[in-house]
């Protein structure tokens, strides 16, 4: 059904981001594939309609981008956990970076895409939030406010874009079988498994079938919202 | 990618309910639709595996209908809009009648399919609530109060069975293109239209769309959500 558009994914390599990609690419679309580390997305080269490395959090080098404004469909994937400490442990810098690649990083990535959609008159957007970003996770403070920020900055720009075609959503998953995770203390990750009434981490895969709905043609009364992918954990 | 499940339909003869009985349809399930009146499904009638008229209310009519311990599907449409005016001159049994349906009736299907699924380790249940229950519409305090219930029940059966395989979610439209808007005023339609960002009626097929996904395979890490379809205006 989405067949032929053009979709970029961030954070490609690995986890969700390399699951979104396979089902795009299951689906037809042709897809720009960008991450920190192109070495990630070799084995997927072939297929791919380019593969990027770039730092999302550097504005010019996401506008460099070849064919950025093109895009029909983007979905944003590149996230860090950032530091795994209490508030008051947190340093400076690694705040800094949390926010930068979380939340700078997907408003460079919606600059240099929306515009093409809105002139063309549709265009799909999943940025991929957190279930932290809604209750907030102890000792994940950058972290959760980082996703906080990406769910709040959906709806503020869904809204803005209403009346054009262009729909702009957020999901917020629980904890996911993905290598972000494999940098979280256990203790942190039994805990946030331990919220999950299903009992069990999901699977990339399965979010990226949310992701494929939401960048589908079925999908064109939803904007702004946040889609639960939580295994029964969200609470709204 | 569902197909042949089998699926129960109520309020199938109007508005969103008819919608997803034909989404159904050309999804490839067995339909069985239940409805007030049997009328207005008449012109489906080749095309169901049943038609069942039946109050939802009555929970006893509801338990005996043919077959529904064999139900994999439930979406439950069936719904009025109950009194519209200041609650201190909402009559009870106008209240209690809009209680009935909207809520007792969402109760009584559950109960009486839920066992079957859970026997057979599968499951998907999408009940319909409205953003009328998340944000409480003025001088609709019955049907408000109803989306409200609906919303809480699907958030706490979903976790009682967040282990078994049945997955249970509702959705949440705005002011959607169906028979219900009858009593309502243009003034009060205009109203309504006026607070979505998209500007515009949500229209039957599109929430059949989501509901399609949500029972599908695709649908598996999602429980206890309420999903929203309203053109930008849901705020959680």
């Amino acid at each position: 059904m989405s067949a032929g558009r053009r979709a970029l994914v961030t954070g490609a390599g690995s986890g969700i981001g390399a699951a979104c990609v396979d089902r795009l690419l299951a689906q037809g679309c042709r897809v720009a594939a960008v991450d920190l580390h192109a070495g990630d997305m070799a084995a997927r080269a072939g297929e791919l309609d380019a593969v990027h490395e770039v730092d999302v959090t550097d504005a010019a080098a996401v506008r460099a981008v070849d064919g950025i404004d093109e895009m029909d469909i983007v979905v944003q994937s590149a996230g860090v956990v950032g530091p795994n400490v209490p508030l008051l442990e947190t340093p400076a810098d690694e705040w800094e970076r949390t926010l930068r690649v979380n939340v700078t990083g997907i408003f460079n990535v919606m600059q240099a895409t929306l515009g093409g959609m809105v002139e063309r008159g549709w265009g799909r957007v999943v940025n991929i939030a957190s279930i932290a970003g809604k209750e907030g996770n102890p000792n994940l403070s950058a972290y959760s406010t980082s996703k906080g920020a990406v769910i709040a900055m959906t709806k503020s720009v869904a809204k803005e874009l209403a009346t054009t075609g262009v729909i702009v959503n957020s999901i917020a998953p629980a904890v996911i079988a993905t290598p972000m995770n494999l940098a979280t203390a256990p203790e942190v990750l039994d805990y946030m498994l331990a919220k999950v009434p299903m009992g069990r981490l999901g699977q990339p895969e399965e979010v990226a079938a949310l992701v494929a709905w939401l960048c589908s043609e079925d999908c064109s009364f939803s904007t702004g919202a946040c889609y639960d992918i939580s295994g029964g954990r969200a609470t709204y | 990618m569902t197909a042949g499940r089998k699926a129960l339909v109520t309020g199938a003869g109007s508005g969103i309910g008819a919608a997803c009985v034909d989404r159904f349809l050309a999804d490839g399930h067995r339909v069985v639709g239940v409805d007030l009146r049997a009328g207005r499904m008449a012109e489906r009638a080749g095309d169901l595996e049943a038609i069942v008229e039946v109050d939802v209310a009555d929970a006893a009519a509801v338990n005996a209908i043919d077959g529904v311990d064999g139900i994999d599907i439930v979406v439950q449409c069936a719904a009025i809009a109950g009194p519209i005016g200041p609650l201190t001159e909402v009559s009870p049994t106008d209240w209690d009648r809009a209680m009935a349906v909207n809520v007792s009736g969402v109760v009584n299907v559950m109960r009486a399919t839920l066992p079957g699924m859970v026997r057979r380790g599968w499951g998907r249940v999408v009940n319909i609530a409205s953003i009328a229950g998340k944000e409480g519409n003025a001088h609709q305090a019955a049907y408000s109060a109803s989306k409200g219930a609906v919303i809480a029940l699907t958030k706490s059966v979903a976790k009682e069975l967040a282990t078994t395989g049945v997955l249970i979610n509702a959705v949440a439209p705005t002011i959607t293109d169906t028979p219900l808007l009858g009593p309502a005023t243009q003034e009060m339609l205009d109203f309504m239209v006026s607070r979505v960002p998209m500007g515009r009626m949500c229209q039957p097929e599109e929430v059949a769309a989501l509901v399609s996904w949500l029972c599908s395979e695709e649908c598996s890490f999602s429980t206890g959500a309420c999903f929203d379809i309203t053109g930008g205006r849901a705020t959680y």
